[in-house]
């Protein structure tokens, strides 16, 4: 207290008197109101310190210090397996590993590229190191690598590297079925055949799909095709084994074919399933629905004569018979030597309008439901005028899948009731629907008939000691450019076994096969396809639970037998 | 360190013996603290944006060095002059205030920085410290003289100050400006009955900041209701408050600041929490509270009227600057961008730190004959 203070600071004279009395309250007010601040500052510095502990070793937050262990992570893939009517893999899913590496985060790209390569042998130095510098933030090193590759891997403890679990879609019978079971694309979505019409209902499914193949049967079907088709220096081949009674199929063949891991820049051509997308003139086989129709009209039995001494000369066009005997022949004779001549008069005789509605009611002219998308509409005249019925009696001029063809021949010799074809297993329990399309008769007489071309005409390569082949051949010229290419054939055999109690249908086509020494330079049905089909028969029929018969016992000989006797001839009465 | 004599009469000798040298250490340690700190926070934020990794390093020790310089430079002088510096400070601060609406540009959606070759200034940082010392003196002059209404022109200078500070929109610095000057206008005897008027205002002004302004709005419904929207930048600073623990993670090995825009200035506590720990963020706190509650005790121990209400408010600035930002990282406020005296990046704050903390000790130095009216 100096008491110096007669001005204030800006010189101003003042009173004196009250001044200091303010002042000093002032002060105490001051002081007293400081205290308050004082302990307000202090408490939240203790708010502070509080708070502090709490967040840093208190806090039990949504997140725990410790990291739960993550539960393993599920090996069961997103997409479901198809399988064959055994049960065996024909498609799955695998849980797999991919790498990847983060550029930025690698630290040293040589070093990690020298441990990367020494590791996975098949990657490139050069190629990974340059992607491990690249300036980006997210390269592929590998896609799907196996268990043991990630373990060895993971173990170098690259930084920077990582996995992506991944799913890659796995085919354990390669391309046994891949017509069939189609391939995925990427990205897990179905792209062909039942991956793609069931992409829906196997994404996010752990529940199999069915198939009515059988791999075994596929696998004869696929190794005799492919060594017909080899050996006849064909272009391609189909193969398919039908249950008659359950409308199953039970083997489907389409080659060439491929490898649906890697189905990548397939040209159409191997892509294309023949059996049901391929439509084709299919030739003699047709007159298995030429004479159904002939015994349908009830006027017309197989000991009924037609003239085919010569050709028939339609407009521009001749039809002659391949085969030519240059006689009137019986209806059976008309079958057996498949006389063009003679399915013409037939068809003549029962008429266009009854032909067209048989042949419809057999499903040839409408396009066949099945369950893969790869289904073909048949190529129908229309007008349908006598001439295409002239042609059609032998196979010409109605293009139909080998899928119609095996469906409609099914129903032809089991008794006349036509069965939809399916590619699921049927279950067992559920009752058969179809629909009659030929009398019992009719049926009764084509089975005689059919068996009397493999043990009398041109189907006798189709012979299956036991197991009592039907059937009939085919030889159809294909339609190149403006006409019919006399080199270029559709080689088939369709047949039914055992024929005296039909349960399966089988058919086989060759196309474009070269004729080759051993058959004397034919290829036609009867001398490729018909052995083929004899050789798949032999195979499948054991596997099919089919008890080998003795074919000459009386009861089946004469079951088979035509019974009345042809007038002209004694070739169908006796053996 | 220079030995001086206690009979030194030298102007930096009778400063040394009578500055606070407590205090001045408290401070020293700080800025020691900040270095570190904005060392570990700043590269990851740096490289974020596309900065060369040290450059708010570089540019923090190079603003450290000038406002090391303006603190003990205007604490040699005498509370005269400090008067004086402040009052010229502050107008000149408020004349750029006023200024930057016009010449300043616009960050993240609020004019307050202006260009001065060199360097940018947010003037309204300096208002701060000047502002508290200039309204010291004002309650002061309302106490001591009857011819000069000091209560009016403080009351006048705060409502310009504040309207200023409106049109940038700075809400923070307001905020802290408010506080500030209603605790002094408290200390220096404002009747209860207004007192209770006045924190009625504020919470109005509160109420009516968070009604007009979408983004206090947003803030404080998040504050309160941690559920209800997006509260990334908090979570992150709790996430790594439970991170460091006791001892923390270890200098550079925290991983919050790779993920908090601001870790090197709003959020520098929470890299201080993640990787050095409670420990070191309780020493960080007892710094704080060492500098404020030391302040306050002397200026209590004061003769002079005008000392001690400068000193309280300029302590409570740096002490509320300091609480809100611990706050808000550690979620016990609502988020308010402010920085962490001495410890946090930023230039201007940092120099008019340094200025405000200048005047402290100026005006805490041993004074012989202290009862000196203004």
């Amino acid at each position: 207290m100096t008491g110096m203070v007669p001005t204030a600071g800006f010189g101003l004279p003042v009173r004196v008197a009250p001044r200091p009395n303010r002042a000093v309250h002032a002060l105490e007010q001051g002081r007293a109101r400081l205290s308050v601040a004082m302990a307000a500052f202090g408490m939240a510095f203790v708010g502070i310190s509080l708070g502090l502990v709490n967040a840093t070793v208190l806090r039990q937050s949504a997140e725990p210090d410790i990291a739960q262990a993550a539960p393993a992570r599920t090996l069961q893939a997103s997409r479901a397996d198809i399988v064959d009517r055994n049960g065996v893999v024909l498609a799955t899913s695998l849980v797999t590993q991919s790498l990847y590496a983060d550029p930025k985060l690698v630290i040293n790209p040589v070093e990690a590229a020298e441990k990367l390569t020494a590791a996975l042998t098949d990657l490139d130095y050069g190629d990974v190191l340059q992607k491990l510098k690249a300036d980006k933030r997210f390269v592929w090193i590998k896609r799907n690598l196996s268990p043991r590759e990630s373990y060895i891997v993971n173990r170098l403890g690259i930084p920077g590297v990582a996995f992506q679990r991944e799913e890659r879609r796995v085919y354990p019978q390669g391309s046994l079925a891949a017509h069939v079971v189609g391939f995925t694309g990427v990205d897990n979505n179905g792209l062909m055949g039942i991956e793609q019409s069931f992409d829906k209902e196997l994404r996010g499914s752990t529940e199999a799909v069915n198939l009515s193949l059988d791999v075994r049967l596929q696998h004869i079907m696929r190794r005799e095709l492919k060594g017909a088709v080899e050996e006849f220096s064909a272009i391609g081949g189909a193969g398919m084994i039908f249950d008659i009674r359950t409308g199953e199929i039970l083997s489907m063949v389409s080659l060439p074919d491929f490898d649906p891991h890697d189905p990548v820049g397939l040209d159409e051509n191997t892509r294309f399933n023949r059996n049901t997308l391929g439509v084709y003139e299919m030739g003699s086989t047709f007159k298995i629905f030429n004479s159904a129709l002939a015994f349908e009209t009830g006027r017309i039995t197989p000991t009924s004569h037609f003239d085919a001494s010569r050709p028939i000369q339609v407009g521009r066009y001749t039809i002659s018979d391949y085969h030519g005997k240059n006689r009137v022949l019986s209806v059976a004779e008309v079958f057996q030597y498949s006389s063009n001549i003679g399915s013409v008069r037939m068809v003549l005789e029962a008429g266009v309008p009854a032909q067209r509605a048989l042949l419809t009611k057999l499903g040839l002219t409408s396009k066949p439901t099945l369950e893969i998308p790869e289904v073909g509409a048949p190529m129908v005249p229309n007008p349908w005028r006598e001439i295409n019925a002239m042609t059609i009696s032998f196979g010409h001029g109605l293009s139909v899948s080998p899928l119609q063809v095996v469906t409609a021949t099914a129903a032809v010799v089991n008794g006349g009731i036509m069965r939809h074809p399916t590619i699921l297993k049927r279950n067992e329990a559920e009752p058969m629907s179809g629909e009659r399309v030929v009398s019992p008769a009719t049926s009764m007489l084509m089975r005689k008939m059919m068996r009397l071309v493999v043990t009398e005409g041109t189907a006798g390569g189709a012979k299956a000691e036991g197991y009592v082949v039907g059937g009939k051949t085919g030889t159809a010229e294909k339609i190149t450019g403006r006409g019919y290419n006399a080199k270029a054939r559709m080689s088939s055999f369709v047949g039914a076994f055992p024929i005296n109690d039909p349960r399966y249908v089988i058919l086989v086509i060759l196309d474009e096969p070269k004729g080759i020494a051993r058959t004397g330079g034919y290829a036609t049905g009867g001398a490729a396809a018909a052995p083929l089909g004899g050789r798949v028969i032999r195979q499948v029929a054991p596997l099919l639970g089919l008890t080998p018969v003795d074919e000459n016992r009386p009861d089946i000989r004469q079951a088979l037998d035509i019974t009345a006797p042809p007038p002209r001839s004694s070739l169908l009465a006796s053996h | 360190m220079i030995t001086l004599s206690r009979t030194d009469q030298s102007v930096f000798g009778r400063w040394w013996w009578t500055v606070d040298r407590w205090t001045l250490a408290a401070v020293a340690l700080l800025m020691g603290f900040g270095v570190v700190l904005v060392q570990a926070a700043s590269p990851a934020v740096a490289e974020r944006i596309g900065l060369d990794n040290f450059h708010f390093v570089q540019r923090h020790v190079l603003t450290l060095l000038p406002a090391l310089a303006i603190m003990v430079g205007v604490s040699l002088m005498e509370p005269r002059g400090i008067r004086r510096t402040a009052l010229i400070v502050f107008l000149a601060a408020l004349a750029l205030v006023a200024l930057t609406p016009l010449v300043g540009f616009e960050i993240k959606g609020a004019r307050r920085w202006i260009h001065v070759p060199g360097i940018s200034i947010q003037p309204s940082e300096f208002v701060k410290p000047a502002f508290a010392v200039v309204a010291a003196w004002l309650f002061t002059l309302q106490k001591t003289t009857d011819h000069i209404p000091g209560g009016a022109i403080s009351i006048a200078l705060y409502l310009l100050v504040v309207m200023l500070l409106m049109l940038q929109p700075d809400l923070g610095m307001t905020f802290v400006i408010s506080a500030v000057w209603f605790g002094q206008f408290f200390l220096a005897g404002l009747p209860i009955v207004l007192v209770a008027a006045l924190v009625a205002m504020g919470a109005l002004g509160l109420m009516g900041a968070y009604l007009m302004f979408p983004h206090v709005t947003s803030r404080v419904d998040r504050f309160l209701d941690p559920a209800a929207g997006d509260n990334y930048q908090v979570n992150r600073s709790l996430e790594a408050f439970q991170n460091g623990g006791l001892f923390g993670t270890g200098p550079g090995q925290g991983t919050v600041k790779m993920s908090l825009p601001d870790a090197h200035a709003d959020f520098i506590f929470s890299v201080a929490g993640e990787e050095f720990g409670l420990i070191w963020c309780l020493v960080l706190v007892a710094l704080f509270a060492f500098v404020v509650l030391r302040g306050f005790s002397r200026a209590m121990r004061d003769e002079n009227l005008f000392v001690m209400l400068a000193v309280a408010g300029l302590l409570m600035q740096f002490g509320l600057q300091a609480i809100i930002n611990m706050g808000s990282s550690l979620h016990l406020i609502p988020t308010k961008g402010m920085t962490l005296p001495f410890i946090s990046y930023g230039g201007s704050s940092m120099l008019a730190l340094g200025f405000g903390m200048g005047m402290l000790l100026a005006l805490t130095r041993k004074r012989f004959g202290a009862g000196d009216a203004p």
